[in-house]
């Protein structure tokens, strides 16, 4: 039992993380490697405000997630705009900036167990044998909540339906009428704030540490390859698989070979599936 | 009444170069030297550091300048083919342990790891990244970027090949001159050969890819086996700098594979321009020795590589080098309009 | 004296989504035909060309050339076995000279094996070719870079580029589009030669009156369907096609 709801928590931790970066890369067709550099920034944020300015958590949560959105609107509008068309620099200027943020994060010191973000229902229950924390569910339940609000927003919303309309054809959007450009900026503020709200769910099950930046994007690149980059459907599955994977090995044999699980779905998806599970296979030639 | 009378800046080619454009029209000894001046000169550079820095911390520098020069040339002819790259330390990593491991467990001297480890690691690295060569170029960054951070994880977990402490007291060099002059002889050879071979028939089916790859395909080209073709070359390249740099610290650890490896030489290439393969060498002699002198600074190196990445891109996208280049072959003025 | 079929397409289908761009639409193709394929915009002519040449991957169906099928094999396959295809939006590399974009179907598998050029060879061989396209050898044409010519040239260029592949089927989609009167006069004949001296020829276009003058059979798509195969005269004259580009005439 205690395995199906630690497998629940990590697939779905997986999910939200890499829903944000698949997101942004889907509408914007920028690949935002710097996605784990925002979940790391809103945490570290969010204590700054708490711990050091004395906003309540609420309210400071709140902010960070505004600054990032904005941080992740001007990235676009900034530097990606400039850089538009010259697909080199847009992925090289994405993962710059992650470590930029990163590193400097890194040198202030923010890591350790000082940093801890509180969580939002203190407390566990006991569900058949084991004992699980409120935190967990809680997670689980906004998860599920995110993806299905995810749904409508971009089903029914204008704003999300524009969000489907660039990345299924950017040019007949464009001629009716949506700003692609705005539209694109939005995405990846929308994304980065995305990552905010799942940091702000997940870190306080432990304490932050700057390498987090980077092992949120591995998990984010790792489910998007897996399950196929674009594809919603295949991310969940990916997630699932993943999630459980881990934490199957981790019970039964050991912690540390987590990481073997994700390099062996890689590579096992690499050489039967590359586009990924549910990826639709975009061989080069079909860009008609 | 006097309107604003207003610039604009003209750029001409120097006489010079138009005579000179091609082999067949030189004329004097003037447009010779014109044209071998900025070949011999950083061939003379090159060749003379080592000499004249002599052993010690400073002979390091050139070492590493040339380990990475060599990694931001591999990068460079990844992007010659439309292929970007955000994992050079894979190369350099699997390089490194395969020359480390050959050393040892086999006890393998380095006149032997060091190929083995250059073909051997091209090989594992192409066929690594294979897979993702039918799919859109985004995938080809993205498994670059987390293979090496994968495997970094895996060696400090599973505690293999050494583990988080490395593989310890491998063979050195026979002398340090040895080791500065083979690194700088491959770089002048991947400079040189690389711009030749981009003007060669085979280069200009990889500019084509770059630019265009269903044409390319259309005129009978299959074109991913020249990609692969380019992977497999740029890996050696990238492996030979792993495997010399396991030779010459006489260790090998997880920081092979670390980002550092992808993001210098990934500055030092926007820094100097990518495209010409002289501005990833001009690139990386500027940032290497910076970098040595800013030791105190620590991790925060890697985000001012980064924050100078970032700048070059947006400042000047062509890179130093292209700038250079420029000022070499033309001169400006203002004319009113 | 029955020529061998080269190219047989049975029941193609190709589908995107709810759109059915090709349907149903099968056909033999002579060696040494000039075939039109005609239709209005939409109607499913470039999918056609793509879905022969290998771009496209059908749905249902199946092609041959020469026997063999190719109905699954990428595009660099089907351009070896000697089909040449023009592209609707002129697709040249901009930045190297005129001529160099000629190096790549003259370095292919096919051209080397056929006999094409030694190392060092192939510069040549393609200043030779531009020559017969309107590319004077003597002057600083073929060097330019191809971005910089104007849009008649390059479609010669992209025509030269087809060539430059020794195609036995050469597919052009809408070469004329785009070109002056006296650049579609000086190339049309050129055409036809290629067509006299044996090659077979599949030819998209709006300029119909050209068009008719050298096709010997033309197929009219409306809607990715068939819905005339024959000469020129009688195609035009069935009253579908004629409903299908001019629309049915409203009552009163």
């Amino acid at each position: 039992m205690e395995l199906f709801i630690y497998g629940i928590t990590n697939s779905v931790t997986l999910a939200l993380i890499a829903l944000g970066f698949s997101l942004t890369f889907g509408i914007s067709g920028v690949a935002n490697f710097a996605h784990g550099a925002f979940y790391l920034l809103g945490g570290i944020l969010t204590w700054v405000f708490m711990n050091q300015i004395g906003i309540p958590y609420f309210l400071s949560a709140l902010i960070s997630i505004g600054i990032v959105g904005l941080f992740g609107f001007f990235l676009y509008w900034g530097l990606m705009l400039r850089l538009r068309g010259l697909a080199v620099n847009e992925v090289i200027a994405t993962l710059a900036t992650a470590i930029v943020i990163i590193e400097v994060l890194r040198y202030l010191g923010f890591s350790g167990f000082t940093y801890v973000l509180p969580e939002f229902i203190k407390g566990s229950v006991q569900i058949g044998k084991s004992w699980v924390d409120y935190q967990r569910i809680f997670l689980v339940g906004i998860g599920i909540g995110l993806i299905i609000f995810l749904y409508f927003f971009t089903h029914k919303t204008k704003i999300g339906l524009s969000f489907r309309a660039i990345s299924q054809n950017e040019r007949t959007a464009i001629s009716l009428g949506i700003d692609s450009d705005w539209t694109a900026a939005l995405s990846l503020s929308f994304g980065s704030a995305l990552s905010v709200v799942a940091g702000l769910v997940i870190l306080p099950l432990g304490s932050i540490d700057t390498q987090i930046g980077y092992d949120i994007l591995i998990s984010a690149l790792a489910v998007g390859i897996v399950g196929g980059l674009e594809s919603v459907p295949g991310i969940l599955v990916a997630s699932i698989i993943l999630g459980f994977g881990q934490i199957v090995v981790a019970t039964f044999f050991r912690a540390q070979w987590q990481t073997v699980v994700t390099l062996a779905a890689i590579v096992i998806i690499l050489a039967v599936k590359p586009s990924g599970i549910f990826g639709k296979y975009k061989e080069l030639e079909e860009r008609v | 009444m006097a309107e604003a009378i207003k610039y604009r800046k003209e750029r001409i080619d120097r006489g010079i170069k138009a005579r000179s454009d091609t082999i067949y029209m030189l004329s004097s000894h003037r447009e010779l030297l014109y044209l071998l001046l900025p070949r011999i000169l950083p061939i003379s550079f090159l060749l003379f550091i080592p000499l004249w820095v002599g052993g010690g911390y400073w002979g390091k520098v050139i070492f590493y300048s040339c380990t990475f020069a060599l990694l931001a040339l591999s990068w460079d002819l990844l992007a010659s083919v439309g292929l970007i790259s955000l994992g050079q330390a894979l190369f350099f990593g699997v390089g490194s342990y395969v020359a480390g491991g050959f050393n040892y467990y086999l006890k393998w001297p380095l006149f032997l790891t060091i190929p083995v480890a250059t073909l051997g690691g091209a090989l594992i690295c192409t066929l690594l990244l294979i897979p993702v060569l039918r799919l859109r170029g985004v995938y080809f960054s993205m498994v670059t970027l987390i293979l090496p951070l994968l495997f970094d994880h895996l060696i400090e977990t599973l505690e293999i090949l050494g583990g988080t402490h490395g593989l310890l007291s491998l063979s050195p060099f026979p002398n340090h001159w040895l080791a500065d002059y083979i690194a700088i002889g491959a770089v002048i050879l991947c400079l040189f050969g690389f711009r030749r071979l981009l003007h060669e028939d085979f280069g200009f089916v990889l500019r084509g890819i770059r630019e265009d790859d269903r044409v390319v395909m259309a005129g009978g080209i299959n074109i991913y086996w020249y990609k692969a073709q380019t992977i497999f070359l740029a890996a050696a390249v990238g492996c030979f700098a792993g495997a010399l740099m396991t030779h010459y610290y006489q260790f090998v650890g997880r920081s092979a594979f670390a980002l550092d490896n992808t993001i210098l030489p990934l500055a030092g290439v926007v820094l100097g321009g990518s495209g010409n393969f002289a501005g990833s060498v001009l690139g990386t002699f500027i940032l290497v020795p910076l970098s040595e002198a800013l030791r105190a600074l620590g991790g925060l190196r890697m985000a001012l590589y980064s924050l100078i990445l970032i700048t070059a891109l947006a400042i000047l996208p062509e890179g130093l080098f292209h700038y250079f280049e420029r000022k070499y072959h033309q001169f400006e003025r203002l004319v009113s309009v | 004296m029955p020529e061998e079929v080269i190219l047989r397409v049975e029941n193609l289908t190709k589908r995107f989504g709810g759109v059915v761009a090709v349907d149903q639409v099968s056909f033999e193709l002579r060696r040494g035909e000039f075939l039109g394929l005609i239709g209005p915009n939409g109607s499913g002519k470039t999918t056609l060309i793509n879905l022969i040449t290998g771009f496209v991957k059908p749905t249902s169906g199946r092609i041959y050339y020469l026997n063999r099928d190719i109905t699954h094999k990428p595009p660099y396959h089907i351009a070896c076995l000697g089909v040449a295809r023009s592209f609707q939006m002129v697709r040249a590399f901009h930045k190297i000279p005129a001529f160099k974009n000629l190096i790549v179907p003259l370095y292919s598998p096919r051209v080397r094996k056929l006999g094409g050029g030694k190392y060092g060879e192939r510069d040549d061989m393609a200043i030779d070719l531009l020559d017969d396209f309107g590319f004077e050898r003597d002057s600083f044409v073929p060097y330019k870079p191809a971005g910089s010519l104007p849009h008649g040239y390059l479609k010669r260029l992209d025509l030269a580029r087809c060539m430059a592949l020794r195609p036995d089927l050469l597919i052009l989609d809408e070469l004329f589009s785009g070109m002056t009167m006296s650049e579609v006069a000086a190339t049309l004949p050129l055409i036809e030669k290629f067509n006299r001296e044996g090659l077979t020829i599949i030819m998209v276009e709006h300029r119909l009156k050209e068009l008719f003058r050298v096709a010997h059979r033309v197929i009219v798509l409306n809607f990715g369907k068939k819905i005339a195969d024959g000469p020129p005269k009688e195609a035009m004259a069935q009253e579908e096609v004629q409903r299908a580009y001019l629309g049915t005439e409203s009552e009163g």
